[in-house]
């Protein structure tokens, strides 16, 4: 392997670490959220600033391999896919914080396990982490066959992201004093909501990393042709 | 417009170049890159008919400027040199002035009076970025010239037929980060009024000046497209070893 073989390599062993951080980050939140443990959220708290000191060090990376090798072709269409998707992860990472927060703060945790059921909380959390899970591997196996089913999950998530809407609005109108928890309770599914499309983004990336196919901003159907 | 059409090329037994084609728009830049030996250079010479000049050369197919194939009989080799210009990779002006390098080609040409000479160097070496640097001492020899300025100064004599076409090969190879940065600008302020056809090592300067590029391997043109394409997403696994370094 040559010697900028093998700074290519370093730079993609550094964003699957912090891919790793992150799809971890995503499960303990999981937990933290059904559990109301509230130090599984402190502790997701802290981990965050391991992953904004992963982004800072891929960007750097990033920097010196593009002033020092001037990549060209699939080198600079991995160099710039790691610097997308290292932000990307960093972003997930702070949604992931902002979660922990919400169970820190401990205002409406306990929330009405059949509304939980309704809202298919559980479902939208393992969503994302398959989608997290399976993009991952999309990067390492440098295989790009899983990108539909992702990006068919991003839209899966869209859909309880519209019902709980409806679920929440609901059950505020017949509980005002679930006003407060209600609105939390949506910024939450949100967040999550954001953590989807993030994946697709990072979908996009890999994409146009191996394929050199560009699928945002209306591109998915050109690539299907 | 310049057009090759299966086009093959052999030095004695060896077959240089292998059934290529290719078309070069009107004012654009062409770069053609490749491992040394890969034939473009050769393909390069064939448009201004430098090949000619070795022995034991065979060439089949077609070398079409603006539609006329310029190895017919009735092509005047002179001529189409005062047509299709060619800058070197080591600068050789003559022994001779500043002034006299530029006006040679319109001299032996018997190309206008004096004073339409006169002009026509100072559009040259305006046109090659250089006649601020040497309007004042056009008299003197050529050779106190820096190598950079030695190469515009080639430059500035091949404009001076007002040929349509250039041809440069490796133009900037010898020569200091400065001085090639001045001859990419100088390629890229040229590209209006000529069609330009580059051979360069330098795969970062074929990215900076061109519009279409070439890769050749072993007398193949493996890959021809856009340069942007080319840099960001080739078509051929061979033009992305190439190009990413890992050929070889």
């Amino acid at each position: 392997m040559k010697h900028t073989e093998r700074e290519l390599s370093a730079l993609k062993e550094e964003v699957s670490q912090m891919w790793r951080l992150v799809i971890s980050q995503v499960e303990k939140v999981k937990q933290a959220y059904f559990s109301g443990d509230v130090e599984v959220a402190r502790e997701i708290a802290s981990r965050e600033k391991r992953v904004d000191a992963f982004e800072l060090k891929i960007d750097s990376d990033c920097e010196n391999y593009i002033a020092l090798f001037s990549p060209v072709a699939v080198d600079l269409r991995l160099v710039l896919s790691m610097i997308k998707i290292s932000s990307t992860l960093e972003r997930i990472g702070d949604f992931a914080e902002g979660i922990a927060r919400h169970v820190v703060e401990n205002e409406c945790n306990k929330i009405d396990s059949a509304l939980l059921e309704e809202l298919q909380m559980e479902k939208i959390f393992d969503t994302l982490i398959t989608m997290l899970s399976d993009s991952y591997v999309a990067l390492e196996s440098e295989n790009t066959k899983l990108s539909g089913k992702i990006l068919a999950k991003d839209n899966e998530i869209d859909e309880l992201y519209n019902k709980s809407v409806d679920i929440l609005t609901s059950h505020m109108r017949a509980n005002t004093d679930f006003i407060a928890c209600g609105l939390k309770t949506f910024l939450l599914i949100r967040k999550l909501e954001r953590i989807g499309d993030h994946c697709s983004n990072i979908v996009e990336e890999i994409v146009f990393y191996v394929d050199a196919k560009v699928l945002k901003h209306g591109g998915r159907e050109n690539a299907k042709r | 417009m310049i057009e090759a059409k299966n086009i093959d090329f052999y030095y004695g037994d060896f077959h240089a170049l292998k059934n290529i084609s290719m078309a070069m728009e009107a004012n654009t830049v062409t770069a053609f890159i490749g491992p040394s030996g890969c034939g473009k250079s050769t393909f390069l010479r064939l448009f201004n008919r430098m090949n000619d000049l070795i022995d034991g050369t065979r060439l089949t197919g077609e070398c079409l400027v603006d539609g006329q194939n310029i190895y017919s009989k009735s092509i005047h080799v002179d001529e189409l040199r005062k047509k299709i210009g060619m800058v070197f990779q080591k600068a050789n002006p003559f022994p001779k002035s500043i002034f006299e390098n530029v006006a040679y080609g319109l001299r032996v040409n018997n190309m206008g009076d004096k004073s339409f000479i006169r002009q026509r160097v100072e559009e040259s070496l305006a046109a090659a970025a250089l006649w601020d640097e040497v309007k004042d001492k056009l008299k003197k020899s050529a050779f106190e010239l820096s190598g950079g300025q030695q190469q515009r100064l080639c430059i500035a004599r091949a404009l001076a037929v007002s040929p349509s076409i250039l041809l440069m090969d490796e133009p900037a190879s010898a020569l200091d980060p400065i001085s090639t940065s001045k001859i990419e600008e100088l390629i890229h302020s040229l590209k209006k009024d000529y069609t330009i056809v580059i051979v360069t090592h330098n795969m970062q300067q074929a990215a900076r000046v061109s519009d279409k590029t070439g890769f050749f391997m072993l007398g193949d043109l493996i890959e021809f497209s856009d340069t942007k394409k080319m840099f960001l997403s080739p078509e051929k696994e061979q033009t992305q070893n190439y190009i990413t370094g890992r050929f070889g």
